[in-house]
């Protein structure tokens, strides 16, 4: 069997800046031994260690789409200890990832419903890869009617600009970017806070319809009582949890809400699950 | 199931003849008290102490162990990328491993050994290792094994279990692994099987006699994750304690551990290190949010851990093999025995 702490080595194939204020950089990394790329077999949610070897690994969810070969993008917020020394290295150095680690958004329950995704910041990464998934010609059949309801505080921090304006353009996607304010003239979507874009936007549940929320957890708060005020009920609420980690396979100890570790028994939850554990996220 | 005899006069020369085959380890006493130690040449095992201060735990999962590798230099061609540090996969021996210890890495091994994942390090050195236990014939007061599901003369995760007597010892073969280590020694003097198991059984029951502290975990299950977790008694229990980690130092089942890099001019390394969940770091997320940021959560977490999540999780009882080091070794006696039984009794008022 694999060693589970080993990363497989890759380059750094780019680097773009994706916020105006340069706190998120989105890399992407090409596997050195072709035949790793095969191994990383992912689907959409789930996360990977990024290893930078001699500073340490850090979680991060895989911000590309199983639907796109031949890289894996993650987009990070310089933060801390790994992610500062991560923004600063360049095209070309070479680092680990190892994963892909823990479980994703329920896919197959997914299949013939109404998906409801809602982001709030840069908690945004895991939903484009969800959303590139499922409107991937292959794919966008699977699924009914497809709602994203997402916000940043200005138009400079919203994630993946260019795709969110394209998917607007689509008919196959009810979009609802949103920001906390702006002084732009010339914005033409929402503004004001994702709940309340939420609760205007949304559509009503029936039991065929699912939300898949991220962000952070003052959004997250205030987001579920518009879902419940909608209809949705706690196990058609599906959300993904952030906690410390460090093995990312269930074995340090660090992460567990209860008895569920987060890194492997999630990050993936319905609320209905986390109703049942100690709110320790 | 196979006995053996060993004089006690040819025990030294046994072990001493089993390091052609093993590296040892076993419970060494110096001026800090009883560690569980590697053996060099004619060291051997003491085997009249009851409790080592630590456990047999670091044999397969050290404090700290490096495992992984690989060098910075950018002139060389396999720079920064991580290799397994090598292992040492020669067969290992702790002799002298109390019952319950050996109970605790059976425990163990359920957070190692898992369906989706295998830990090579702790794997590899459990699969290399032979456990020959000594049963405890005098159990000290700290001693509540019998109700955490093992007990002085516990046979679970040993591959030898014997029993002194005196002037000898006598040896039960448990597994194939416990027959090569006897064979290795030289000690091969069998003995009747109905008569030496009687006198096991009498050991056991003395044994057992002389525990006087017992915990009563029946009612843990029937209990709601919440309704314990949200029961009012923890700022109480948690009240005394300093957070400095001990017990989870000391405790033969706690396995958490901390990742991290070190380099030294172009070779970095990546290590594991005991973690504690006393600690507030533990948690801490990068920015500054911590799940379990008071003491009363932490110590939560640990007993909540050992007496509740690990055995839904599992089914296989608590996560506790009732060594009493924890007890004997925390600071401001904390004692798992009454918080066991706080939460056992505990009834939610509705």
């Amino acid at each position: 069997m694999e060693n589970p702490y080993l990363p497989y080595p890759v380059r750094i194939d780019n680097i773009e800046i994706a916020t105006e204020d340069k706190s998120l950089k989105t890399f992407k990394f090409v596997f050195l031994n072709p035949e790793d790329e095969k191994k990383f077999s992912y689907q959409a949610g789930q996360f990977a260690e990024l290893s930078i070897p001699g500073v340490g690994e850090i979680p991060i969810g895989i911000a590309s789409s199983p639907v796109e070969k031949g890289f894996v993008k993650f987009t990070v917020f310089r933060t801390g200890v790994v992610t500062s020394h991560l923004h600063n290295m360049k095209i070309g150095d070479i680092m680990g990832i190892r994963g892909p680690l823990g479980n994703w958004y329920p896919w197959d329950k997914l299949e013939n419903k109404n998906v409801v995704i809602i982001g709030g910041g840069f908690a945004f990464t895991t939903l484009r890869s969800s959303i590139i998934y499922m409107l991937d010609p292959a794919n966008r059949k699977k699924f009914k009617n497809i709602d994203v309801v997402y916000g940043a505080r200005s138009p400079g921090m919203l994630l993946y600009r260019e795709e969110l304006y394209e998917w607007e353009k689509r008919d196959d996607i009810n979009m609802h970017i949103t920001v906390d304010g702006t002084n732009d003239p010339t914005w033409k979507y929402h503004k004001g806070f994702v709940p309340q874009i939420v609760e205007q936007n949304a559509p009503k549940a029936d039991e065929n319809t699912y939300a898949i929320i991220c962000g952070p957890p003052i959004m997250i708060k205030f987001t579920q009582p518009a879902l419940v005020a909608l209809g949705y009920k706690e196990h058609q609420i599906i959300m993904s949890l952030e906690n410390r980690m460090k093995c990312g396979i269930g074995m340090c100890g660090r992460c567990n809400i209860g008895k569920e570790l987060v890194c492997k028994d999630g990050p993936v939850f319905t609320l209905e699950q986390l109703n049942k554990t100690p709110k320790e996220y | 199931m196979k006995f053996i005899t060993i004089d006690k006069k040819n025990w030294a020369k046994g072990i001493e003849k089993s390091r052609e085959t093993y590296r040892l380890f076993g419970p060494v006493k110096d001026k800090n008290g009883v560690f569980i130690r590697t053996l060099e040449k004619d060291m051997l095992p003491d085997m009249t102490i009851n409790d080592s201060i630590m456990s047999v735990k670091s044999v397969l999962f050290p404090q700290t162990e490096k495992i992984l590798f690989t060098t910075l230099d950018e002139a060389k061609e396999d720079h920064h990328i991580m290799k397994r540090v090598e292992f040492d996969s020669s067969p290992r021996a702790v002799v002298g491993i109390r019952p319950y210890d050996a109970k605790a890495i059976e425990l163990v091994k359920m957070n190692f050994d898992t369906d989706d994942y295998r830990d090579p390090y702790w794997c590899d050195a459990y699969e290399a290792t032979t456990f020959v236990g000594v049963g405890i014939n005098k159990p000290g007061p700290f001693d509540f094994s019998t109700s955490a599901g093992t007990g002085p003369f516990s046979e679970s995760g040993l591959d030898v279990l014997m029993a002194d007597l005196d002037n000898a010892y006598l040896a039960k073969i448990l597994t194939g692994k416990g027959e090569a280590f006897m064979k290795s020694c030289g000690f091969e003097k069998n003995t009747d099987e109905k008569e030496s198991q009687a006198l096991f059984d009498i050991l056991r029951k003395e044994a057992e006699k002389n525990i006087s502290s017992h915990i009563d975990t029946g009612k843990l299950k029937g209990k709601t994750v919440l309704e314990l977790h949200e029961a009012p008694f923890w700022d109480d229990i948690a009240f005394a304690c300093i957070n400095c980690g001990t017990c989870t130092f000391v405790c033969p089942t706690c396995w958490c551990f901390d990742i991290q890099d070190e380099t030294k001019q172009k070779s970095a390394g990546r290590f594991r290190n005991w973690d504690t969940c006393m600690s507030p770091l533990f948690t801490k997320h990068a920015t500054g949010h911590n799940p379990r940021d008071s003491k009363t959560q932490r110590v939560r977490q640990r007993f909540m851990h050992k007496l509740k999540y690990f055995p839904d999780k599992y089914d296989k009882g608590i996560m506790c093999v009732g060594c009493g080091r924890c007890v004997k070794s925390c600071p401001v006696n904390i004692d798992i025995r009454e918080v066991c039984k706080i939460m056992n009794s505990y009834e939610k008022n509705n």
